[in-house]
């Protein structure tokens, strides 16, 4: 709408949206959203609820924001951004109730985990507060979405080698790895170890990345 | 940056905060019918699963009214209390009251498989909340015909396996009564000492604490419901 010289897909707004997942991406660049990064991913289901989630609140979130943002006094613009943030979660999981039973039961607490997710307040208070709603959206989309992809990836490794198993699927069990003596990590449940798997993450990302590593 | 008075921050925050209440109730309001039958759902499929009859959302209610022929309220001492409905009795209040004023649930189930069976619910705490579920007894009601247990918070992966078939069919014939006639309930025992035992199941390994709950919960639950089992069984 008010971008009419520039198209809606023009390279300037689709790096807003490649940008987060890869050199810019919450997680493995930024540090961010790591509580929910331990929290979910211990199986693939609740993580890809929960990265769809997170792309609804993060993206309405922004929209909202950015609309409003000449209109929020940043005295109480934390207060404001928190309201909104928290409504939408609220909602959320009101509708997860009516709507996906069992879902809902599955990520119980984690759906109100979201409100407490950084990246979702760093994204308000970084980029929706000073740009126009499009740009923002866009933002919201990206960071969503290589938050998603990691914790997506995490929960794939961390079920697969901690319970042996794809979705619930015995994976390991049907194709007789327990037989030949294999056993399962109980540690790759625990929290510690989704930590170590992030590292290895960022590590694997920053060999690819050569942008990314600090000079000494 | 703008310069904003304190009466339009005022005004702002009053205004944002009462459009967002509205909202938010209003949407509370419009699902709530459905979010409760979702819940009540959930519980005639508990309770179908108890006596090992699969069900759906979709057919929960019928299946519910095929089986559970009867329900009723019973007070510590086995009788029956009238007024109440078992189904709509809030076991987590009944369990915080006197033993004397407690209402407890008694489900009459009849099956092809196992004949009539008596389903009881019990409720505990496991290790991130509070934990469920529903016993259903032969007609002797010492003999258990099947299980269901449910959890708000338990650890995924470890915990939470308590949902799981291989937890619960464990507890299929195993009973609650020793030879003499005394109260024994079902013990959750660690290190594989449940299978040739009558009245003990294996715990979960690297889920101690929720099936330390489970222990107590059978405990603890199907103790009040003693003179019941001792005066209708045989």
């Amino acid at each position: 709408m008010e971008n009419k010289k520039e198209s809606l897909f023009s390279a300037r707004y689709l790096k807003q949206l490649t940008g987060p997942i890869n050199a810019g991406n919450p997680v493995t660049v930024l540090v961010l959203g790591i509580c929910p990064t331990l929290g979910v991913t211990v199986q693939l289901k609740p993580a890809i609820v929960m990265a769809i989630s997170v792309l609804f609140v993060l993206t309405i979130a922004n929209l909202l924001i950015s609309l409003l943002r000449n209109t929020i006094p940043p005295r109480i613009r934390i207060i404001v951004q928190l309201t909104v943030i928290a409504s939408l979660v609220i909602l959320v999981d009101q509708v997860l109730k009516a709507y996906l039973f069992d879902v809902s039961k599955q990520l119980s607490v984690f759906v109100g985990l979201i409100i407490t997710n950084c990246i979702i307040m760093g994204r308000l208070e970084a980029f929706a507060l000073g740009n126009k709603p499009w740009p923002s959206i866009l933002d919201g989309i990206g960071n969503a979405a290589g938050f998603g992809m990691i914790i997506i990836i995490l929960a794939f490794v961390r079920e697969l080698f901690g319970s042996g198993s794809v979705l619930g699927y015995p994976l390991f069990e049907k194709i007789g790895l327990y037989s030949v003596g294999y056993e399962d990590n109980g540690l790759m449940i625990l929290p510690p170890m989704a930590l170590i798997v992030v590292g290895i993450f960022i590590w694997i990302h920053r060999s690819f990345n050569k942008e990314l590593v600090e000079e000494k | 940056m703008k310069n904003y008075s304190s009466f339009y921050i005022f005004i702002y925050a009053s205004v944002m905060v009462i459009i967002v209440a509205a909202i938010l109730s209003f949407t509370a309001i419009q699902l709530k019918p459905m979010q409760q039958k979702n819940i009540e759902n959930k519980k005639m499929q508990d309770i179908l699963a108890s006596v090992n009859i699969e069900s759906t959302a979709e057919n929960a209610d019928e299946l519910y009214n095929k089986y559970i022929t009867d329900s009723y309220v019973i007070n510590i001492n086995g009788e029956e209390v009238s007024g109440k409905e078992a189904f709509k009795v809030n076991l987590k209040k009944e369990l915080s009251k006197d033993t004397e004023e407690m209402n407890l649930p008694v489900y009459i189930c009849s099956t092809e498989k196992d004949g009539k069976c008596f389903i009881v619910p019990v409720r505990g705490k496991g290790l991130g909340g509070p934990i469920w579920g529903y016993i259903a007894f032969r007609s002797n009601l010492n003999t258990i015909v099947g299980t269901t247990f449910d959890h708000d918070a338990e650890t995924p992966g470890l915990g939470d396996k308590i949902t799981t078939k291989e937890f619960q069919t464990q507890f299929r014939d195993k009973k609650i009564f020793d030879d003499a006639g005394g109260f024994v309930s079902i013990s959750v025992l660690k290190g594989g000492k449940g299978a040739g035992n009558p009245h003990a199941v294996d715990a979960i390994s690297g889920g101690t604490i929720t099936s330390n709950g489970v222990n107590a919960m059978l405990e603890e639950c199907l103790v009040n419901y003693e003179t019941f089992f001792k005066s209708k069984g045989n």
